[in-house]
């Protein structure tokens, strides 16, 4: 079980909490029970949610492991110039 | 692929030195070939007709008589470009921008393109083709189109992520909050606050090549397409969604790119050369010229920025509040989301709370630029910093170090900071001679921090050594400032051979895997990891190649400093494999020698940067001189240190152009009126001086080099530096970016006279 | 329309070609003659990067009408280096990494060139001023005109 925190617009979707505990043992996993538990959220993954894990943000490595008591942040994918 | 990212703490022999890069000696003959150097037997010339309103229905387009002038070969309009995106939003909304479909939306929003076969007769079919349209009224200020009775953009757009849904339509198209603890708490422990608003203007990023692409549609339906660009790869991806064409059979190979900073990030020109060249059934070259890059492409947000700070007596911040709105153009975006995750990044805030708002205008579509949305967002907090510092009589550096994030410090986006720069940065700053060299009468100090992520992104390298030993190297990240010279040291590096034994071009898209683009500080980030992957795969062939040659096994070869080696005792009387030796017997070991590889770059290190400057203030005038500026950024490693100061000082003299010249003029009509270098004037020569750079080099543990990104950061504290130094030597503070003599001569009139 | 006839000098080849009334210099070096070193940045003489030397000046041949190149003399930057033997200015921009995406670099280099050969010992202000011409939004400038100095104290000592 990971505790994730969500940012502003993600918890409203999750009916206004700013976190959940998803059971998730990489990145894949835990959109896939996100998109399951709140539905909402599945155009924000497709669009694209960055993971942050003990700090260091993850765009694109789904299958990057979500270690047990780890700071697992979700943030708007963002790109740069 | 099992690759290990993680920092190895290595000694590096090429690495961190300053070699002549690989592109060098075309580029001062003028032999590299750019977007508009290019040609295709048979080319039409094609031209771009645009709107000449803000904001106007378009009823009817009548192309008959532009078609039956001699020598037109292609008329298209949006009709030619149908609606192919199946629902994706954002694609939806670069078609719409590559060309108008219902309505325009600024001035400069294509509306029909012409194919001929010289550039007279494409000028004279402009003129021919009648476009009716109904004007609307239009809103080009970011506060003005917050406006309940402004005029509605998009009546389709509901402002995203309010609690309760809106029941109307808006230009805000969504809010974004980040930040943590309680700041009305926060403020409450403030013994000082400082409260201020701010505004910065619309920016080009200004590269000397305008956009210019040559397309090529076979009717077999394969396709050609010869582009300046920060990104093939998703050039093609975007062209072939919006043309209804296969990605593998349009082939897109990126010219020498003559700038880009973030504005040849997504297509404009080319889905239209493609399409006139489809319909004309010949090669289309397209060229924008200068006033279609200012009217049409780039630029950045337009903002206006709230910021509220509280610090007790003892220097400690207890609340920081910023409300950030940001110009997005005519179509939804992200920017006032980054610049709300990175206005308060530098700093160790209990309480912290930050706001955006998206805003629709009648602008072009905003692009990135370099760092994009952070320059502005830190322009505003730096300045509130400077002037809370001053309130309680601290020095501005002192009072940053005190303040400033580190590793552990939770980040006012959220996340939880790793090993970081910032510290050092100021660090390096309060030692600075720079910090001690003596003002003259109305010359003024300013110092400023910033911070950008730095990205990664789907990365493919293919290292190819030739039976003479002689190895190139195929990138897919588009070469902006020097990427084929750094991407060399680094296979050089884990090769163990000599720079010049290695070659590195841009393959184009058919002959490597998809990368992404060229942004986010990605390029010597990514590539070097897939390098560094790709020259570890190839060892790996090497060392089963000299096992075969010595007939032992591969598990007794090692790779040292460019050579196999067999290890241990029982091969005592062996001796080295030079990489050269084991190429040129390839032929009869197995076949060709390469190292491919293909990965995900991602944990690219946050960086940060201080910046320090002087200017004079003409009290008479308002007018500016930058008298001294000095970079101190983290680099986590300097691959070329040349390449890596040439980013410090670049970044740097925009953000100085942007902080004392640079912005769009638009009249009461919505119209651009300074699209040109002359009346849109960047920085030249004269107008700057040195500007001094210091590399720090604190590791990102998630690379094996401690590579960060470099290009961005760079861009963001000169802003606020310059405003703080302005501010310091005219004796008012500066709210208002770009800081041109009028605005400056008025803000010292008003302190005069107030 | 019919074409103007023009015979010309292009880095020391005598050249003839027919061109528009309306062309400019510009297009004719880069459209017709295949020589691309310049480059429009702008097409209204505020960037610098189609600089060449017409009879001893430094102009911006987007300025310049082709038919107007007739009986002159023209330099261009693919005329700087003899042989495979680099102009000392284009070895001392590899050097200091004067250039990083090198669009502008063809433009700075002409006029650098025109600059030492009328100022062949120029401060740091003169540099600047002397370049004030040609747009560069890579560098920041710094190494262009560390360049140059360096180019200038080189090519004294010759």
């Amino acid at each position: 079980m990971v505790e994730v925190t969500l940012w502003g617009a993600l918890g409203q979707l999750a009916g206004g909490k700013s976190k959940v505990e998803v059971e998730a043992k990489d990145i894949r996993e835990l959109f896939r029970k996100l998109a399951e538990q709140y539905p909402g959220f599945e155009p924000w993954i497709d669009r694209g949610i960055a993971v942050a894990i003990d700090g260091t943000i993850y765009r694109d490595t789904w299958s990057k492991k979500l270690p047990e008591g780890a700071e697992i942040f979700l943030l708007p994918r963002l790109a740069g110039g | 692929m099992n690759f290990d990212p993680r920092f190895s703490g290595r000694k590096f022999a090429s690495v961190g030195t300053r070699p002549i890069r690989p592109d060098g000696v075309d580029k001062v003959t003028g032999r590299a070939r750019y977007g508009a150097d290019f040609n295709m037997a048979g080319q039409l010339v094609g031209r771009v007709l645009r709107s000449p309103h803000a904001h106007a229905k378009i009823l009817k387009i009548d192309t008959s008589k532009a078609e039956k002038l001699a020598g037109v070969k292609a008329v298209i309009t949006a009709k030619d470009l149908p609606d192919l995106t199946g629902g994706d939003a954002a694609m939806y909304d670069i078609l719409d921008n590559c060309m108008a479909r219902t309505k325009a939306l600024y001035d400069g929003h294509a509306v029909a393109a012409v194919a001929a076969i010289d550039a007279r007769t494409a000028r004279q079919a402009l003129k021919l083709i009648e476009v009716e349209y109904e004007i609307l009224p239009h809103v080009t200020d970011v506060d003005e189109a917050m406006q309940h009775h402004a005029p509605l953009i998009n009546d389709t757009i509901f402002t995203e992520g309010l609690e309760e849904k809106p029941v109307k339509p808006s230009n805000v198209t969504k809010r974004s909050q980040f930040g943590h603890g309680d700041v009305h708490q926060g403020f409450g422990h403030a013994d000082f606050i400082v409260e201020r608003s701010f505004k910065t203007e619309q920016t080009h990023q200004g590269y000397i090549e305008p956009h210019a692409c040559v397309a090529s549609v076979s009717s077999d339906g394969t396709a050609e397409l010869w582009v300046c660009t920060q990104g093939h790869f998703v050039y093609r991806q975007h062209c072939a969604q919006l043309l209804g064409m296969e990605a593998s059979k349009l082939r897109v190979t990126s010219s020498e790119i003559g700038g880009g900073f973030g504005g040849k990030t997504h297509v404009w020109a080319e889905p239209v050369a493609l399409a006139l060249s489809r319909k004309a059934g010949r090669p289309v070259k397209l060229v924008m010229t200068r006033d279609e890059v200012f009217r049409a492409s780039g630029p950045t947000s337009a903002t206006s920025i709230d910021v509220k700070i509280g610090a007790r007596k003892d220097g400690t911040i207890t609340a920081a509040e910023a409300t950030l709105r940001y110009s997005a153009g005519p179509y939804a975006g992200s920017w006032a989301e980054i610049g709300a995750m990175t206005a308060f990044a530098c700093y160790k805030l209990d309480n912290v709370k930050t706001v955006g708002y998206e805003v629709l205008v009648n602008r072009p579509k905003t692009a990135a630029y370099r760092a994009p949305s952070a320059p502005m967002a830190a322009f505003a907090v730096e300045s509130a910093v400077d002037e809370l510092a001053k309130e309680l009589g601290m020095d501005p550096v002192d009072f940053r170090i005190k303040n400033a994030a580190q590793e552990g410090t939770r980040s006012s986006y959220g996340p939880v900071y790793g090993p970081i720069g910032i510290g050092p940065t100021l660090e390096a700053v309060k030692n600075h001679p720079h910090m001690k060299a003596p003002l003259k009468k109305n010359q003024g100090r300013g110092m400023a921090c910033g911070f950008w992520f730095n990205f990664g992104g789907q990365t493919c390298v293919d290292l190819n050594i030739g039976m003479d030993g002689s190895v190139s190297l195929a990138v897919g990240t588009v070469d902006v400032g020097g990427s084929r010279a750094s991407l060399s040291l680094v296979a050089a590096e884990e090769l163990g051979i000599d720079y010049a034994q290695l070659k590195a071009v841009v393959a184009d898209t058919s002959s490597l895997g998809y990368n992404d683009m060229t942004d986010g500080s990605r390029g010597t980030f990514s590539s070097s990891m897939a390098t560094i992957s790709a020259a570890r795969n190839a060892i790996k062939i090497l060392r089963e190649r000299a096992a075969q040659m010595w007939d032992i096994s591969v598990d007794d070869v090692v790779w040292e400093q460019g050579h196999a080696v067999a290890k241990g005792d029982k091969h005592g009387n062996l001796g080295k494999l030079s990489l050269k030796e084991i190429a040129a017997e390839s032929g009869k070991t197995g076949g060709p020698i390469a190292g491919h590889s293909e990965l995900v770059a991602d944990g690219a290190g946050v960086s940060f940067a201080t910046h320090i400057c002087d200017i004079e203030v003409d009290p008479e005038t308002g007018s500016t001189r930058v008298i001294r500026y000095t970079v101190v950024q983290d680099a986590g490693k300097a691959v070329h240190p040349t390449y890596v100061e040439g980013q410090y000082q670049g970044g740097a003299a925009q953000g100085i152009g942007w902080a004392l010249n640079e912005e769009y003029i638009y009249g009461k009509d919505g119209r651009l009126q300074n699209a040109g270098f002359l009346d849109y004037r960047i920085p030249v020569c004269s107008d700057l001086p040195m500007i001094d750079t210091q590399i720090l080099e604190i590791p990102n543990p998630n690379h094996p080099y401690g590579v960060r990104g470099v290009g961005e950061t760079s861009i963001v504290p000169p802003l606020a530096a310059i405003a703080n130094a302005v501010s310091n030597a005219a004796g008012v503070r500066m709210t208002h970016i770009p800081m041109s003599p009028p605005r400056i001569l008025a803000a010292i009139e008003a302190e005069r006279g107030g | 329309m019919a074409g103007i006839a023009v015979s010309t000098t292009i880095n020391g080849d005598n050249i003839e070609y027919l061109c528009q009334p309306d062309e400019t210099l510009l297009d004719v070096l880069r459209d017709r003659l295949g020589l691309t070193g310049a480059k429009e940045g702008c097409g209204t003489g505020d960037c610098g990067a189609c600089s060449i030397i017409l009879d001893n000046r430094l102009v911006c041949s987007c300025l310049v009408l082709g038919a107007e190149a007739e009986g002159r003399r023209i330099e261009t930057v693919e005329g700087m280096a003899h042989g495979d033997q680099l102009h000392t200015l284009q070895q001392k921009f590899l050097e200091h990494a004067a250039l990083q995406c090198g669009i502008c670099t063809p433009g700075f280099l002409i006029a650098a060139k025109d600059l030492l050969a009328k100022n062949p010992d120029p401060t740091e202000e003169e540099i600047r001023f002397g370049l004030a011409g040609n747009l560069c939004r890579c560098t920041g400038y710094d190494k262009i005109v560390r360049a140059v100095q360096d180019a200038a104290h080189v090519m004294k000592g010759a």
